[in-house]
């Protein structure tokens, strides 16, 4: 049984539809990857499929149940999303920031414990932040901060991980430890994992399943050997690409 | 640990404040005498002075100045930008203008008062209204539009003060400056600080995640549209309760949880009490000088506080930028 699925999902932002007719269906364990040019609504399609936006027409479910007949509280529990970028208006140290993924789990009048303290700890010490718990949010670097992120979607634990670019200001160690980390969750804990990134040979060598969103409403979907023809990424990106045989199996290169 | 630390402190400011305010004035008391009256076998004129008028009137002014931090605090919150107070965006002059139209129509106090409250209320409606628009309230546009409507207000009130009669000036100037001389009965008030300051530490943790931005507040669980309602519902209470006892006093509600949030009080479970004890404890000061500095004149509190908040709001600023920009 899938964990999220949409049925004949319609989403559409300005003049841009992004899908007519989407039929995903997300289950425990995969990894997906949303991939189209700039402005097809990759972001959009992901805010929706969190429940922050309203689909045109069609429907999400959580676990058989409509996610928008859900409290915001379980659909965040079960939910996490990592978000393309950030403005802090107001200083927060990293530390009060990792345990703002605690938020659904913590009853309406209790605080903080120490076991969602320690949960906080394990957390940024998988991104490599320890050392930095108490510093001021705002005085990290682009690529800390980013991690930062990461550890707080760890510390919320959903079942579903929705990830907009999440290498952005990453270096490459960094990018491959980040995402080293989110596949060995996907194996062991079965969270199943939605990204959406501009570098294909990345998602290729990560993701399990695909998504591709033309920009015109159209969308293909399905496992990566099915879905990634050359003719369909060229179109897709309306550009001429190469194909290499690389040690982790097909890299491609724009022509 | 540090929390119960910062409270007890600022509860303890708070105590040497009132016990300050009730010391000072133009009958002099000292503090054995002060006891005699708190035991109540003191001489009638001084336990008159301090239980009819100076009690009262400090009482009044640790009211207006929680009132006006925990509204500010919350007004920030909502707003998500430090600048917004009950005086910036014009909720003050909403009530003014409402408190000048009822004396000039003739109505008396009580008519008065509800004037004010109205005027208030009116105002953040007003604000809030207009700024909602398209669906979601940007954070910039509701300033501008509280920054606008507050100017808005000033011209309303040259406008009545031009038509008023030349005998009712001094009263009127009340409502423009803020004044506490005529604030006797702080009673009201206090329990609508004590409600609202347990309702606002309640949605304390939603109100921190809240802080991070609508959209990450909402993929953590946060029922976003309800508690900018509430937060809404209980910022332009508390505001048109504060104006209503004591006129528009400015700044307060700016200055006050910026001072704390400089000394690293970010929670908001704390920073609420917190602002409400410091913001409380501030006016009393201010308006235990305003009453005493150039006695037997009384200054309206509100010249002091705009005094004494512009510099150090300036001050404040140029702190925190340098701060806040050891970005790398």
């Amino acid at each position: 049984m899938a964990l999220l699925s949409t049925d004949t999902l319609h989403v559409s932002i300005g003049d841009t539809t992004v899908c007519t007719t989407l039929d995903l269906a997300v289950s425990a364990g995969e990894r997906w990857c949303i991939l189209g040019r700039n402005g097809t609504g990759k972001t959009t399609l992901l805010h929706t499929l969190a429940g922050l936006r309203d689909a045109d027409a069609g429907d999400i479910h959580l676990d058989d149940q409509s996610l928008h007949s859900l409290p915001r509280r379980t659909v965040a529990q079960h939910i996490g999303l990592l978000f393309q970028d950030h403005s802090d208006a107001f200083p927060a140290s990293v530390m009060e920031t990792v345990l703002s993924g605690r938020h659904p789990w913590i009853g309406a009048l209790q605080w903080e414990s120490e076991q969602d303290i320690a949960l906080a700890r394990a957390a940024l010490h998988a991104v490599n932040l320890d050392e930095l718990e108490q510093r001021i949010v705002t005085t990290l670097s682009g690529g800390e901060r980013r991690r930062l992120g990461l550890a707080t979607l760890l510390t919320q634990d959903p079942q579903l991980m929705l990830l907009d670019e999440p290498t952005n200001h990453l270096d490459i160690h960094h990018q491959i430890s980040m995402l080293d980390l989110l596949q060995e969750k996907s194996v062991t804990d079965r969270t199943a994992l939605v990204f959406v990134m501009h570098d294909i040979n990345l998602a290729l060598r990560y993701c399990t399943h695909f998504l591709l969103l033309f920009g015109d409403g159209e969308t293909a979907l399905g496992n990566a050997a099915e879905v990634l023809t050359r003719d369909r990424l060229e179109r897709l990106y309306q550009h001429p690409l190469q194909k290499l045989q690389g040690t982790h199996g097909n890299v491609w290169l724009p022509q | 640990m540090r929390a119960l630390t910062l409270l007890a402190g600022l509860l303890l400011i708070t105590c040497i404040s009132l016990l300050i305010s009730l010391l000072s004035g133009s009958v002099a008391i000292s503090w054995q005498e002060l006891l005699a009256i708190i035991a109540g076998d003191a001489d009638p004129l001084q336990s008159q002075v301090i239980l009819d008028l100076r009690w009262p009137r400090s009482l009044s002014a640790f009211t207006t100045g929680a009132l006006l931090s925990l509204a500010g605090a919350l007004m920030q919150v909502l707003l998500r930008n430090p600048l917004a107070d009950p005086y910036v965006l014009g909720v003050s002059g909403g009530a003014a203008s409402g408190a000048l139209l009822a004396l000039l129509i003739g109505l008396g106090s009580l008519g008065m008062h509800s004037a004010a409250f109205g005027g208030a209320l009116f105002s953040m409606l007003l604000v809030f209204g207009l700024s909602h628009g398209s669906g979601s309230w940007t954070t910039n546009r509701l300033l501008l539009t509280g920054v606008v409507i507050a100017a808005g207000w000033g011209a309303v009130i040259g406008f009545l003060l031009a038509l008023s009669p030349e005998q009712g000036l001094r009263g009127m100037l009340f409502w423009l400056m803020g004044d506490l001389s005529y604030a006797t009965s702080p009673t009201p008030g206090l329990l609508v600080l004590l409600g609202g300051l347990l309702i606002a530490v309640m949605a304390g943790r939603p109100l921190n995640i809240l802080t991070r931005g609508e959209q990450t507040a909402a993929s953590l669980g946060v029922h976003v549209l309800a508690l900018r309602r509430l937060v809404y519902l209980l910022a332009s209470l508390l505001s048109a309760t504060a104006v209503t006892l004591a006129g528009s006093i400015g700044f307060v509600g700016l200055i006050v949880p910026h001072m704390l949030r400089l000394l690293g009080v970010r929670d908001q479970r704390l920073l609420l009490p917190a602002s409400a004890l410091l913001g409380g404890s501030l006016l009393i000061i201010a308006d235990t000088l305003a009453r005493t500095l150039l006695a037997p004149r009384q200054l309206p509190v509100g010249i002091l506080t705009a005094l004494v908040g512009v510099p150090l709001f300036l001050l404040l600023l140029h702190h925190g930028r340098n701060l806040h920009s050891e970005t790398r």
